[in-house]
């Protein structure tokens, strides 16, 4: 595969700032293909903001991103939107369109100025609405979706995307607890085919069945950055979200519970 | 140098549920079903376009025909042919003609400018003067009126007040650098309630010869619009300059981290719609005051017939723009001759009723 001498995405030195507030400093991470990191951390610590930075959509102070050993700046914006997705938070929509529609937004980087979605375009699209069971609605107005069909068709719209590396911000809200294991296997198995997964969870035993990466931030612009097993353990995350927590193994699987 | 796109589906690891209860043959079908629903989509969309054409042709030729004089559809043709003679010919292509390429033009510079505005702000219910710009042009407008001037000093001054609106809420809101469609809106919608009180105040303050003028520009009047050769050539600029960005802005419209996420370069393309909208508008007011209507509800009737898509959009909306304002101004004139209606009121009598039909009948 040609990704194999570069990781997908990496970060050297990065220090974010919000206002005069540090997210983070000296943050250093590779991300390889077949890797699924997750970002944690308290409400307002910064999640959302780090993970902009990684995705390129917010300037860092100090240091670099790099996706495929280039740096971010070196990037042209279409090249970068074929190669990274993002998927944000929940938004409103302002008007109607078809859920298919919606979804073809995702092709947008790879179709041409003068250029109208394909059929094959369609075929992506339609099949990335099958992946969030979608495809029988493809004509719905998405003004009438529920919460969670609205966060899987914006799901759908990333995958239509196919990029090499995803980074999506809280992708299971709203979601039951049947698509939030669906759309987390779905992602490790999209890893396993050789993409990169940039995730923010806030649900501890998922991030603890999903991530080989964490970074936690604490809010306070200290963070703890390494492998699953490390940053998971029970006195890392009782003190970043002020709350007693006791790590169980059951059954192979951790679990955290509230003290 | 990017790395080659990954499939969406992985195998094994497909959907449960989904999968579970379509056999492949019903995704077969599924998938058969929405190629057929996009094609047929972009079909309707592209006949819908075809017949606002021909809509459009069809009430311009009205236009040159209907009127005090009687005149034949023969005749109409000769003048188009350029064989005009006799009283008949010389009212149809001295008055007639640019009287229709007037209304059809700032009809279709009003549509396109509320289609882009409503992107742009992100708000079903923009339209081209939320911005401010019709109470600079208003003021400007007003004031040469009040001061006696000429037709031709009004136009200059309807134009440089919309201008100037432009420019002060375009400042006031870029004070930050952070340009938000909330703050942008917000800035618009005062600039345009001071206007508004400035133009009140000069209508108490004129004569009650110049009041009827004021009154006529405010609703708008096609009557004055000798040249609008200047403005049909500003029409065509707006869409070759946005159409080549139509479906940007469709991304735009799913939000601004969307677009941006998606290689849209935001900030110039949001610059590149506020001036074009800006200019558009400016120009229409300049050349028939202040029309109502036609830049709010054309949209929307378009976007109902055809759906979000402003690769059909933005040409649609022009040429329904420029329909309807050719037809309610032909109206304007002739249905109760020789008293002339302001136009701007009867765009209100036709495009309430059916707009508010296609929003009862279309559920979406």
């Amino acid at each position: 595969m040609k990704t194999d001498a570069h990781p997908l995405l990496e970060a050297a030195d990065l220090a974010v700032q919000v206002g005069d507030r540090w997210i983070c400093c000296d943050l250093s991470m590779r991300l390889m293909p077949g890797e699924r990191l997750v970002l944690l951390g308290p409400n307002g610590a910064g999640k959302t903001t780090l993970l902009h930075t990684l995705a390129g959509l917010r300037e860092a102070q100090r240091g670099e991103v790099r996706m495929q050993g280039r740096a971010l700046a070196a990037w042209p914006g279409r090249e970068v939107a074929q190669f990274r997705g993002v998927q944000p938070q929940s938004q409103p929509d302002w008007f109607a369109a078809t859920v298919m529609e919606t979804a073809l937004v995702g092709r947008h980087p790879h179709l041409g100025r003068w250029a109208w979605e394909s059929d094959a375009d369609v075929r992506v699209a339609n099949e990335a609405l099958a992946c969030m069971g979608l495809d029988h609605m493809g004509e719905r107005n998405i003004l009438t979706l529920s919460g969670g069909e609205r966060q899987r068709l914006a799901i759908a719209s990333l995958l239509a995307q196919q990029p090499a590396l995803y980074l999506l911000d809280e992708p299971l809200s709203h979601l039951d607890l049947h698509y939030q294991v669906a759309v987390l296997e779905h992602f490790s198995a999209l890893a396993r085919a050789g993409a990169g997964v940039v995730m923010v969870l806030h649900d501890l035993n998922l991030a603890a069945r999903f991530a080989d990466h964490v970074v936690l931030l604490d809010g306070s612009g200290k963070m703890v950055s390494g492998t699953a097993d490390e940053v998971l353990q029970a006195d890392v995350l009782s003190a970043a979200f002020g709350h007693p927590l006791r790590r169980h193994v059951i059954e192979g699987q951790v679990a955290f519970l509230l003290e | 140098m990017r790395a080659k796109a990954l499939p969406i589906s992985s195998g094994t690891a497909a959907h449960p549920r989904a999968a579970a209860p379509f056999s492949g043959d019903t995704r077969a079908v599924l998938t058969a079903r929405a190629l057929h629903n996009r094609m047929f989509a972009r079909k309707s969309a592209f006949l819908t376009l075809a017949l606002l054409l021909l809509a459009s042709v069809c009430t311009f030729l009205l236009a040159l025909r209907a009127g005090s004089l009687d005149a034949a559809w023969g005749d109409v043709f000769a003048v188009l042919g350029g064989q005009a003679d006799g009283t008949l010919g010389v009212v149809i292509r001295e008055l007639r003609l640019p009287r229709a390429v007037a209304a059809f033009t700032s009809g279709a510079l009003l549509a396109l400018s509320g289609a882009l505005m409503q992107v742009l702000l992100r708000n079903p219910l923009a339209d081209p003067y939320v911005l401010g710009i019709s109470g600079g042009a208003a003021v400007g407008a007003l004031s040469a009126i009040l001061l006696g001037a000429a037709t031709w000093m009004v136009d200059g001054a309807a134009f440089a007040g919309a201008a100037l609106a432009m420019l002060v809420v375009f400042g006031l809101s870029r004070g930050d650098g952070s340009w938000t469609q909330t703050r942008l809106l917000l800035t618009g919608v005062i600039v345009a309630a001071g206007c508004g009180a400035v133009v009140v105040f000069m209508l108490v303050m004129a004569t009650d010869t110049r009041i009827q003028s004021m009154l006529f520009w405010l609703t708008g009047d096609v009557s004055g619009a000798a040249r609008p050769w200047p403005a049909l050539a500003v029409l065509v600029m707006g869409l070759l300059a946005t159409l080549p960005f139509a479906r940007d802005l469709n991304v735009l419209a799913r939000g601004e981290l969307s677009a941006r996420a998606l290689g849209v370069r935001t900030k110039a393309l949001r610059l590149l719609v506020y001036l074009m909208a800006s200019l558009l508008t400016a120009t229409a007011v300049t050349l028939v005051g202040l029309v109502g209507f036609v830049g709010l509800i054309v949209p929307h009737l378009v976007r109902l017939a055809t759906g979000n898509d402003q690769r059909i959009l933005l040409p649609a909306s022009a040429l329904a723009g420029g329909a309807l304002l050719t037809l309610a101004d032909t109206a304007a004139r002739t249905l109760v001759a020789p008293i002339q209606l302001p136009v701007g009121v009867l765009t209100a009598m036709i495009g309430v009723p059916v707009f508010l039909f296609l929003l009862v009948r279309h559920p979406r």
